[in-house]
């Protein structure tokens, strides 16, 4: 279908969070190359007129009820963070205060 | 040259379900922080989600009312993106099958009407907040926002001016209020409105660079900044400069917009199809059941207003802000021979009453029937307008009917004839220099005795009859 | 009389609750066994010795007051370090999820707590279920019991040397293309990989979301029937799990398959299978067709895809399952992050291994703008081929039988070089995940340096019942139980 470049790899680590080193790049390289070749075969098939399968059983409209459930307690909501104070998670502070959003 | 802007809107509105989109975690806006979590909203491992079905009703009820397509299969995304106001590094939102799709709303600019197309209205879930005064170099997460119900809102680039965008959001507002599916409250972030912007020479089809104006905190903030935006932007182009797409904040002390960060090359947000949640089917029968328990919306609601009680336009536009005013005038006008007086009294005195009170309509004392009957004590002729408004203080405290109060409080109007030409009689001969004046042809000065005699039954006189009694005894 | 680590679930749910022994002698046999033998297999990343013995104590406890007790009354099992447990850590067999405590209890593990089972610790797996082999667990190395030179298969590979080295009877572990079947065809056990939609996903650390299940693995068929009975069913907190009334596993068992349609893919019996494996497996679909099976040649045109389909599928859906480990909430932060940007950059490149890393990457990328069309959504377009492939082939039989690997177990590092060496090793398996419906593994014999063979069964979605009973009748004419390898 394409080649992998290093650059395809930088710019995929980067949507990823990955910190790729020279040599990670490298192997990636040649890695997802071999792989993306080999998966090249699905061109063969003629697939215009079928329709994609996302999930693995035909299930439509699984809903919950509007009703309140207990939350966590915030202790052990917050038992697990690498760093947190009685309230918050912590993270290094944010300076761009835009970013996310939905 | 001339330029002209082109604006669309995303409005993301909170809907007031009581649990959040996913998860049984309450909604309650007031809770401390990380409190409203469990291991679905915080992304824990190995926790799913569940759509809440309130959810998707309510989506749609907003989707029917904005003249929205519904779709019959629509399917939720999951949006790919690294930020600490996600708990699990993907928003789970609608991509290319959203609930509702090609709406619209009819906005009115000093009588003007025009179309704003809705290009979708889409359900998603909403993110957390990040605190950045906890000092120490960090900054805090609270994820009790963090996947309450969203839906946003898209338009079309259809929007003109500041003031088409005001119209926009006062309508879209009012009619969210009007379905009660968010109580809109802009203070505590449950509507937030962004403003795409860009301007183009006059005449001319192609876009220019856009810049999304976001974080506003009120519609007059949103006003302001895209007044502000778009002179900016003509400035730059005349300056021959270019405008880079961005993101602007509006620093509301200054009056100006402020570049937050320039669009890293758009971003790349790998939608997919959410696993973990199956496709929603809204059917004919689920949309009708929800189009059947939609009440009447504000612009019909003026319409049959002005029509059925020939109320002026702005009246029946005052009286429809909100569903709970037109409610409480349709029920007092029912039962009053003059539709207009009771919007009047409503308009008048009772929303002085309210606003000074800092009340609210819908919890006030007086009932629209003791509003109603206290109408109809001024057409008996029981009591006069001016006492009236005494009354209605009265019944603003203490909630009483008019009828005890006046009587109570002895209000009853005198139209006893005998008494009151006792009382012109003497009041006459109190003033006979006025007398004098009348009768050399001065008449206005007949004001001043009406103003004697009503002083002397301290307002309680009938001032039809007074005016009659004394022209009669004046000219004999 | 053979101890206690050496029985079926069965017989020693029958010899607890009727008395016959008491649940603490039983849990005390299969500590005494890992500590005996564990140390050479390398199974369990935590034995919850105390924990163990106080459910024991408890379940006996029941039974003294003559109070009714759960269909694992005392069965001693093990579970994969990624179904959530409160008890212990919950690691994924990796570095990022060291240590890491969930709050809450999987559904699966509150059926199992609920029908008194008695669990004994976590089991080893490759990083997060991203392996073959076992090999890319950031916590330890597994080794098969029948030969401690090679792996146990994977992703599941703690969980089938547990079973295999009699270290628990029973040991739940997951099927996202293959992880139970494949480790049990290389230790010799029974792993069965129920329907999709049949057992709840909640709290089982997702791979990849659409083809996840747990499943049990066992010593016998009837213990993994046994173990379905428990964790089946429909749970309101997986959107996903099928709304079917209960069903008990066990009612076929037994019965005649006369006349039962066996169907042998023409595409499983290639060149690329060992001639050992084909053998013993020919040799398997001949004991079932003397029981009055009828064998017959079907197709499954699209199996060449399989691999392919797969791995883009499971990486594109694990490359947003994994992003939620960011450092923020739970598990490793690198100590010098000055800024959000670097706390995940440094956390995730220090705490994911080498295989997880790269599947993010091939699953960023598949997933990425101008990408899309050509990789995932032309994925999912041969996936529906490959589902209308099984649902052609079940018009022609009720049930398929193909080898469940290539080959045996291959020895430690053979393939950890060459990744798409070691995908290609999933090629039997990955087929049923992708269709969503059931496969077990059982043994089938052993190849002439003692390895053990396993052969595959399919059945449509939703018949585990049928697919059971046929292992069933295999298993009681078959002849070839293993025994326990010889673990000094
Ligand atoms: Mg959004
Ligand atoms: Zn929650």
């Amino acid at each position: 279908m394409s080649t992998i470049t290093r650059s395809d790899v930088a710019y995929v680590a980067g949507l990823a969070q990955l910190d790729m080193d020279e040599a990670a790049t490298e192997r990636l390289v040649d890695e997802m190359n071999s792989i993306l070749d080999y998966m090249a075969k699905l061109n063969e098939l003629d697939t215009d007129a079928v329709e994609p399968m996302m999930h693995a059983m035909a299930l439509t409209n699984v809903f919950r009820e509007d009703e309140v459930a207990p939350s966590l307690p915030r202790e052990l909501a917050l038992r697990g963070a690498p760093v947190h104070d009685e309230e918050y998670f912590m993270v290094p502070k944010i300076l761009d205060a835009e970013g996310g959003g939905a | 040259m001339e330029y002209e802007a082109v604006i669309g809107m995303e409005v993301h509105v909170q809907l007031n379900c009581k649990s959040k989109v996913f998860c049984g975690c309450s909604t309650n806006f007031d809770a401390p922080a990380n409190t409203n979590v469990c291991p679905v909203c915080l992304g824990m491992p190995g926790a799913m989600p569940v759509l809440n079905r309130e959810m998707v009703t309510k989506s749609v009820a907003v989707g029917l009312a904005l003249g929205c397509t519904i779709s019959r299969w629509s399917k939720m995304d999951r949006k790919n993106y690294f930020y600490p106001d996600q708990s699990k590094n993907y928003q789970i939102s609608q991509y290319d099958l959203p609930i509702n799709h090609d709406g619209f709303l009819d906005i009115d600019v000093d009588g003007k009407k025009k179309r704003i197309g809705i290009t979708r209205a889409h359900m998603e879930e909403d993110t957390a907040r990040n605190t950045h005064t906890l000092g120490g170099g960090q900054s805090g997460v609270d994820f009790n926002r963090c996947g309450l119900p969203l839906l946003e809102i898209v338009t079309e680039p259809d929007i003109r001016s500041a003031d088409e965008a005001y119209a926009y959001l006062t309508e879209l507002k009012q009619i969210l209020q009007y379905l009660e599916v968010s109580d809109c409250s802009m203070e505590e972030g449950k509507l937030r409105a962004e403003a795409n912007i860009s301007v183009r020479p006059v005449g001319t089809e192609p876009f220019g660079t856009k810049t999304e104006v976001k974080n506003v905190a009120s519609f007059s903030g949103t006003y302001k900044a895209i007044e502000f935006e778009i002179a900016r932007q003509i400035q730059v182009l005349n300056d021959g400069g270019k405008i880079i797409q961005e993101t602007r904040g509006w620093d509301d002390d200054r009056g100006v917009t402020f570049s937050q960060r320039a669009k890293e090359s758009a971003h790349d947000y790998r939608y997919f199809p959410e696993p973990d949640l199956v496709p929603i089917v809204v059917d004919e029968a689920w949309e009708a059941a929800i189009k059947e328990g939609q009440p009447e919306l504000p612009t019909p609601r003026r319409t049959r207003l002005i029509e059925t009680f020939g109320l002026s336009a702005y009246d029946a536009g005052v009286l429809t802000q909100t569903r709970a005013m037109a409610d409480y005038f349709e029920a007092t006008a029912a039962e009053v021979p003059d539709a207009k007086k009771a919007a009047n009294w409503i308009m008048g005195d009772l929303q002085a009453l309210i606003t000074q009170e800092e009340g609210d309509l819908s919890t006030i004392k007086i009932t629209p029937l003791q509003l109603a009957s206290m109408i109809n004590l001024i057409e008996d002729g029981t009591i006069s307008g001016k006492i009236a408004k005494e009354v209605l203080v009265d019944m603003f405290q203490t909630g009483n009917d008019p009828k005890a109060i006046v009587e109570a409080k002895g209000l009853v109007q005198i139209s006893d004839t005998g008494e009151l030409e006792q009382m012109i009689a003497a009041v006459l001969e109190k003033n006979p220099a006025q007398v004098e004046e009348f009768r050399s042809g001065k008449e206005k000065v007949i004001g001043f005795l009406v103003g004697q005699v009503m002083q002397a039954t301290k307002g309680k006189a009938n001032p039809k009859m007074v005016n009659e009694i004394l022209r009669k005894q004046l000219s004999t | 009389m053979s101890p206690w680590y050496e029985k079926s679930a069965f017989e020693i749910r029958e010899a607890v609750a009727s008395g016959a022994v008491s649940a603490r002698a039983v849990t005390e046999s299969f500590l005494a066994r890992i500590d005996a033998v564990d140390a050479q297999v390398g199974a369990y990343t935590q034995v919850w010795r105390d924990e163990a013995l106080a459910q024991a104590d408890a379940v006996d406890a029941k039974i003294a007051a003559g109070e009714p007790v759960g269909a694992l009354a005392g069965v001693p099992i093990s579970l994969k370090e990624l179904i959530c447990t409160q008890a212990g850590e919950t690691t994924c067999s990796s570095k990022i999820l060291a240590g890491f405590q969930s709050p809450y209890d999987a559904t699966v593990t509150q059926k199992l707590l609920a029908d008194d089972a008695v669990v004994l610790g976590k089991v080893n797996m490759d990083e997060f279920a991203m392996g073959s082999s076992t090999e890319n667990s950031a916590v330890q190395k597994t080794a098969n019991p029948w030969d401690l030179s090679r792996v146990p298969g994977g992703s599941s590979g703690g969980s089938a040397a547990s079973v295999a080295s009699a270290t628990s009877a029973i040991s739940f572990g997951s099927d996202t293309g293959g992880s139970i079947r494949q480790p049990a065809a290389f230790c010799g056990c029974v792993g069965l990989k129920p329907t999709y939609g049949r057992v709840s996903r909640y709290g089982l650390v997702a791979f990849a979301s659409s083809l996840d299940q747990i499943g049990p693995l066992t010593r016998d068929v009837r213990d993994a029937a046994l173990a379905m009975n428990v964790i089946s069913g429909k749970d309101p907190r997986d959107a996903t799990s099928a709304d079917l009334p209960a069903e008990d596993f066990t009612k076929k068992l037994g019965a005649s398959i006369a006349g039962l349609k066996i169907g042998l893919p023409k595409e499983y019996f290639v060149d690329a299978l060992g001639s050992e494996v084909r053998t013993l497996v020919e040799k398997a679909t001949k004991v079932l067709e003397e029981q009055g099976a009828e064998i017959v040649e079907v197709s499954l045109p699209h199996t060449e895809y399989a691999v392919s389909v797969y791995y883009i599928v499971a990486p594109a859906e694990a490359s947003a399952n994994l992003a939620r480990f960011d450092g923020v909430r739970y598990g490793f932060r690198h100590p010098d992050a000055k800024n959000v940007t670097e706390m995940y950059v440094k956390s995730k490149s220090e705490g994911f291994g080498e295989e997880v890393q790269r599947r993010i990457m091939l699953g960023t990328y598949v997933l990425s703008s101008g990408y899309y069309d050509a990789y995932y959504l032309k994925a999912q377009k041969v996936r529906t081929l490959i589902t209308r492939d099984f649902d052609e082939a079940f018009k022609a039989c009720d049930i398929i039988l193909t080898p469940t690997t290539p080959s045996t177990a291959f020895a430690m590092g053979e393939k950890s070089s060459d990744p798409l060496e070691m995908y290609l090793n999933d090629i039997f398996t990955i087929s049923a995940n992708l269709a969503g419906i059931p496969g077990i593994s059982l043994p089938c014999g052993k190849s002439a340096s003692g390895l053990p063979v396993g052969f595959q069964l399919l059945s449509k979605a939703f018949d585990e019942a049928t697919l059971l009973q046929t292992a069933y009748c295999y298993e009681q004419h078959g002849g070839n139980d293993l025994g326990l390898p010889a673990l000094s």
